[in-house]
């Protein structure tokens, strides 16, 4: 039988600390007392002086409450009994029905050696034709979506989630709205996918640091179907910008010199680390994740945001209500859209160089310069584009996006307009009913 | 040997404290032992006080406990180096990675390490002294063929004075673990010599005669680099860079088309998935020099962002160490690192966890020195034996922010030789290779007409300057002579500064090609043209960059190329 502690002897912020002996480092602590059972992770051990950071918080723990350590770290049970089952942070469940306690893996098991793994060469296809013409997801990929709060940053998780081609969903909420939490489990349900889906959902009534397990659980879950069971596992996260913060608050606790607004100076190790999860197993399965960043105030360069473009595959920007054509980008289109339909990439370009050039005449326009008959053009071309490619409520397969990117711009242009070669022209160019 | 050992103390994240009684050095190697799975965890000692010794453990520490046991061996931190490190792929502690995938399978696994070099390879060794010759260190013995190389077997250059060869292995087929010399000194010292030796990581591996200033450009074959500014074999060049930017793909075309002997690629904690690139496209690809696939003179580094952080210090060292060893046999290495900032950051986490005293975004004081130092190790050397040989450097730097005024990027500007600062506003636009060519600035001299290049700048800053002026008065009130100098700018930009690295023709341009088109664009940028309007100033100016971007595009002295030569002479008659 384990040792039980009954002194704790400091309590800051989230994190306790106690006299306890043969405990080893990120093993798990249970602390009871009046308040129930928290759980917790040995963080720091100097000498005989064990930190703990508690999981769901310090409100109500007592300085008398009994620990007791469980001799391992984190791990979490897997097995086909996961799907369409609903976890809380701590990894339990939230949806009224048994724990699960067979096979228990280990969570935050190291990284895949790079030589094992290979080039992505899979699109996605999630049916929104700003990703699938424009930006390509692909098997293995890890995106981020970067948003300001307030857009509809859920909803667009949830679409990808239900017409992605996975076989199986990840979820992982973290600082979650309850009704956002809702209103995932409602879409999974009735979009029929929830059979073959697993969520964590953090929300943002639980203790903040509670959600610092949900991305290590997400993708061992995933690593694991994909490795063991070949499955392909679609993995979304939302949001990491939440996640990222409850790590400032540990380690501004931990009395941490903090590198950039606060946040700690190993911020970007921490979010690689799960990010670089995403990988297509040669021979097996694949995990690909799209994670939600928000950016407070709009600001690309805030430690989030910054640090997670820096390790993603690219990145979508939510703004306006839809995918931003500047400025978003994945960086491994170029793998898969050769192979898709031949009118594929010269469409990318075109289209989107036609937009920028829109929105060079709206300046003018705003500038009250007069619009001259091609300026016009492009005005026309701007808004049918914006209504019928980047609304977000367009849901087309690549084909007939591809087909109606040529409609919109015969409805506008001359064909030598568009600098599209001739072959493809001649292809693909509507012929007008005269 | 005599191992130490020594008692856990104090373990946060991975940070360790040992209190050991016996003698123990700075940067040894220790080993931490988990009582509770037996696994023994690499680290190295970076600060001693008292009986305490903390360690940076190259691995994660979760499972180890207060009370576990340390063996300090005797070593540093070192590199073992002889033949067969050409087309390794190695992790930053020197693990060859694709023998660990075969013994751990996809995952890495904590604990698991691996020899460096074939102990059972025979390599065919070929003398180049004989008994009673007078040698020093780094002296060549012999060589073996390493691929495309003649690999030099050197006296260890931690041998100083002067040794005399007393026996010498003859021409036959060796393991690295065999004797093949003995050599004595006049003290009576005996030392055998084998084909492979250990070399401490952070210390410079010197062993030639003197250093020289660089003056022989290293050719990228970019166009911006090689013309407008240039690095030098044995000089030092940064590339900092938003995200996104552009600097790896940059890395990677300079990695491949790069004239030099020996490319070592460091990646240094960013994505597995860009290295994946290199290692599955390299031995396909031909080197143009040799006919050879590239991979044959590529060695790899491989430290990505998701394996252990202190192991990340340990990679740029271990490669620059490599990248200093095939110095010594005569040869010209490049050694690019990508990116450098991440080793920053993992010298700033274990700063933090040793409760230094921070400087600027919480990086250590002694950030400076450290990056002056590692940059210092780029070097253009004499050998004993009269050869030149060089180590260049070229690191990628990744500011927060995108913001060059961080601690990072401002260390490492003071130090190189070369600038090539990335913009997000030029990779916003998709102008590509993103080099800033109002900022970017180089202390070496191209090899591209270096005398014109001036000029060519001028235009670029004065085109530049009438752009700035256009978005306040608009292009009305801009002279036909002010607009026609942005026009020329513009195109300057956009058909030699502007390279496309997915085109097979332009990702590489010859020098002889970039002297060729860089003096007949020079002729346009000088030419006096007058225009009747701005209208037909741009089209003819659209004309001509259309013509050039295809003149690009085809094959150096082709059939094509002179065609669309013709073309271009006839519309700028
Ligand atoms: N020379 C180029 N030609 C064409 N496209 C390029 C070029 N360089 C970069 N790109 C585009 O920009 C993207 C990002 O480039 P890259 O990965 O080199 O950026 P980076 O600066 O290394 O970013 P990070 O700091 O995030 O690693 C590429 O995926 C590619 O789409
Ligand atoms: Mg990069």
């Amino acid at each position: 039988m384990r040792t039980v502690y009954n002194k704790i002897d400091q309590i800051t912020g989230n994190v306790v600390s106690l006299k306890a002996k043969d405990v080893a480092y990120e093993d798990l602590a249970v602390i009871e007392g009046e308040r129930g059972v928290s759980l917790a992770q040995v963080i720091r051990i100097n000498r005989d002086q064990v930190y703990l950071q508690v999981f769901a918080g310090t409100k109500g723990i007592s300085n008398r409450d009994q620990v007791r350590f469980l001799g391992h770290s984190m791990e979490i049970s897997f097995s086909e009994n996961l799907m369409g089952r609903i976890f809380n942070g701590s990894g339990v469940p939230r949806d009224d029905r048994s724990p699960l306690s067979e096979n228990m893996i280990e969570i935050g098991a190291p990284s895949v050696n790079p030589v094992k793994r290979i080039m992505p060469s899979r699109m996605i296809r999630t049916g929104i034709p700003m990703i699938d013409i424009f930006n390509s997801l692909v098997e293995s990929q890890k995106l981020p979506i970067f948003s300001i709060p307030g857009e509809p940053y859920n909803t667009l998780l949830a679409r990808i989630a239900l017409q992605a081609e996975a076989d199986i969903i990840v979820f992982g909420g973290m600082g979650l709205k309850y009704d956002d939490y809702l209103f995932f489990r409602n879409t999974f349900e009735k979009g029929g996918v929830m059979h073959r889906s697993i969520m964590f959902a953090h929300t943002a009534a639980d203790p903040v640091v509670e959600c610092l397990l949900v991305p290590d659980m997400v993708l061992a879950v995933a690593e694991n179907f994909a490795v063991q069971h070949s499955k392909k596992v679609l993995v979304l996260l939302t949001d990491m910008t939440a996640f990222s913060d409850a790590l400032k608050e540990i380690s501004i606790i931990m009395e941490q010199i903090p590198s950039n607004r606060g946040y700690p100076g190993d911020l970007y190790s921490q979010l690689a680390r799960r990010y670089e999860k995403a990988v297509d197993f040669e021979g097996r399965g694949s995990v690909t994740t799209l994670a939600v960043t928000t950016m407070p105030g709009d600001d690309v360069t805030h430690p989030v945001p910054d640090n997670t473009g820096y390790i993603t595959e690219g990145q979508f920007y939510l703004r306006r209500g839809w995918i931003e054509p500047f400025g978003s980008l994945s960086r491994l289109k170029q793998l898969v859209n050769g192979k898709t339909r031949d009118d594929h990439r010269s469409i990318m370009t075109a289209c989107i160089q036609l937009y920028a050039k829109c929105k060079e005449a709206r300046e003018k326009q705003a500038m009250g310069f007069v619009m001259s008959s091609w300026d016009k053009k492009l005005l026309g071309y701007g808004k049918r584009f914006e209504q019928e490619m980047m609304d977000l409520k367009v849901n087309i397969s690549l084909e007939k996006a591809l087909d109606r990117c040529w409609q919109i711009m015969a409805e506008f242009f001359e064909p030598q307009e568009i600098g599209i070669t001739e072959k493809l022209i001649n292809q693909y160019w509507p012929k007008k009913n005269v | 040997m005599s191992e130490i050992s020594g008692k856990i103390i104090a373990i946060y994240g991975n940070m360790v404290t040992a209190e050991v009684d016996s003698k123990v050095k700075q940067n040894a190697v220790a080993y931490c032992c988990k009582s509770r799975d037996g696994i023994k965890l690499k680290s190295e000692i970076i600060r001693l006080r008292g009986n305490e010794a903390d360690m940076q453990v190259f691995e994660s520490t979760r499972g180890l406990m207060v009370g576990d046991t340390v063996e300090i061996t005797e070593d540093l931190v070192s590199v073992e180096v002889g033949p067969g490190i050409l087309m390794q792929i190695y992790d930053g502690l020197q693990n060859p990675l694709p023998q660990l995938a075969e013994e751990c399978g996809f995952f890495l696994k904590s604990g698991v390490y691996s020899p460096p070099l074939s102990e059972s390879k025979k390599w065919h060794f070929t003398p180049l002294v004989k008994p009673g010759d007078k040698v020093q260190a780094a002296h060549h013995l012999g060589w073996v063929p390493e691929g495309i190389f003649q690999h030099k077997i050197l006296v260890p250059p931690y041998l100083s004075g002067e040794w005399k060869v007393q026996e010498i292995a003859k021409e036959g087929n060796y393991t690295i673990r065999e004797r093949m010399a003995i050599l004595v000194n006049e003290k009576g010292d005996q030392k055998e010599i084998t084909m492979s030796f250990k070399w401490p990581v952070k210390i410079p591996m010197k062993g030639y005669a003197q250093r020289l200033l660089p003056s022989e450009p290293l050719v990228t074959q970019q166009r911006v680099m090689d013309t407008m500014f240039p690095i030098c074999k044995g000089g030092t060049y940064c590339i900092p860079g938003p995200f996104g930017a552009g600097k790896t793909v940059l890395q990677q075309i300079t990695s491949r088309y790069a004239e030099i002997d020996v490319v070592v690629v460091a990646a240094c904690g960013e994505r597995a998935g860009e290295v994946v690139e290199t290692l599955r496209e390299f031995p396909h690809l031909q080197d143009p020099k040799t006919g050879k696939p590239l991979m044959e003179r590529t060695i790899i580094i491989c430290n990505t962002s998701s394996m252990p952080v202190a192991a990340r210090e340990a990679s740029v060292y271990t490669a620059i160490t490599l990248a200093e060893y095939y110095r010594l046999m005569g040869l010209h290495v490049l050694l690019l690192a990508d990116s450098t900032s991440r080793w920053a950051q993992a010298l700033r986490e274990m700063s933090g966890r040793l409760e230094e005293i921070p400087g600027e975004e919480a990086f250590p004081a002694y950030l400076e020195s450290v990056i002056a130092n590692f940059y210092e190790r780029a070097a253009l050397v004499k050998l004993y034996n009269g050869q030149t040989s060089s180590v260049t450097i070229g690191g990628t730097v990744s500011p927060a922010g995108g913001n060059f005024e961080e601690p990072v990027t401002q260390a490492t500007l003071k130090v190189v030789g070369a600038f090539h600062g990335l913009s997000r506003a030029r990779a916003d636009a998709r102008r590509f290779p993103s080099i800033d060519p109002l900022d970017s600035w180089s202390k070496y001299t191209g090899a591209v007409l270096p005398d014109k290049v001036p000029s060519a700048r001028q235009i670029l800053v004065r085109g530049n300057e009438v752009s700035q002026m256009m978005t306040v008065v608009g292009e009305e009130g801009t002279s036909i002579q002010d607009f026609v100098l942005y026009l020329k700018a513009e195109f300057f930009d956009r058909v030699y500064l502007q390279q496309n690295a997915y085109n097979e023709v332009d990702q590489a341009c010859s020098l002889s090609r970039q002297e060729y088109v860089f003096s007949a664009l020079l002729g346009i940028l000088q030419k006096e043209f007058s225009f009747e309007s701005k209208d037909q100033a741009r089209k003819f100016f659209f004309q001509l960059q259309s013509l050039v971007l295809n003149w690009n595009e085809a094959a150096w002295q082709s059939d094509s190329f002179k065609e669309i030569e013709g073309k271009i002479k006839e519309l700028l008659k």
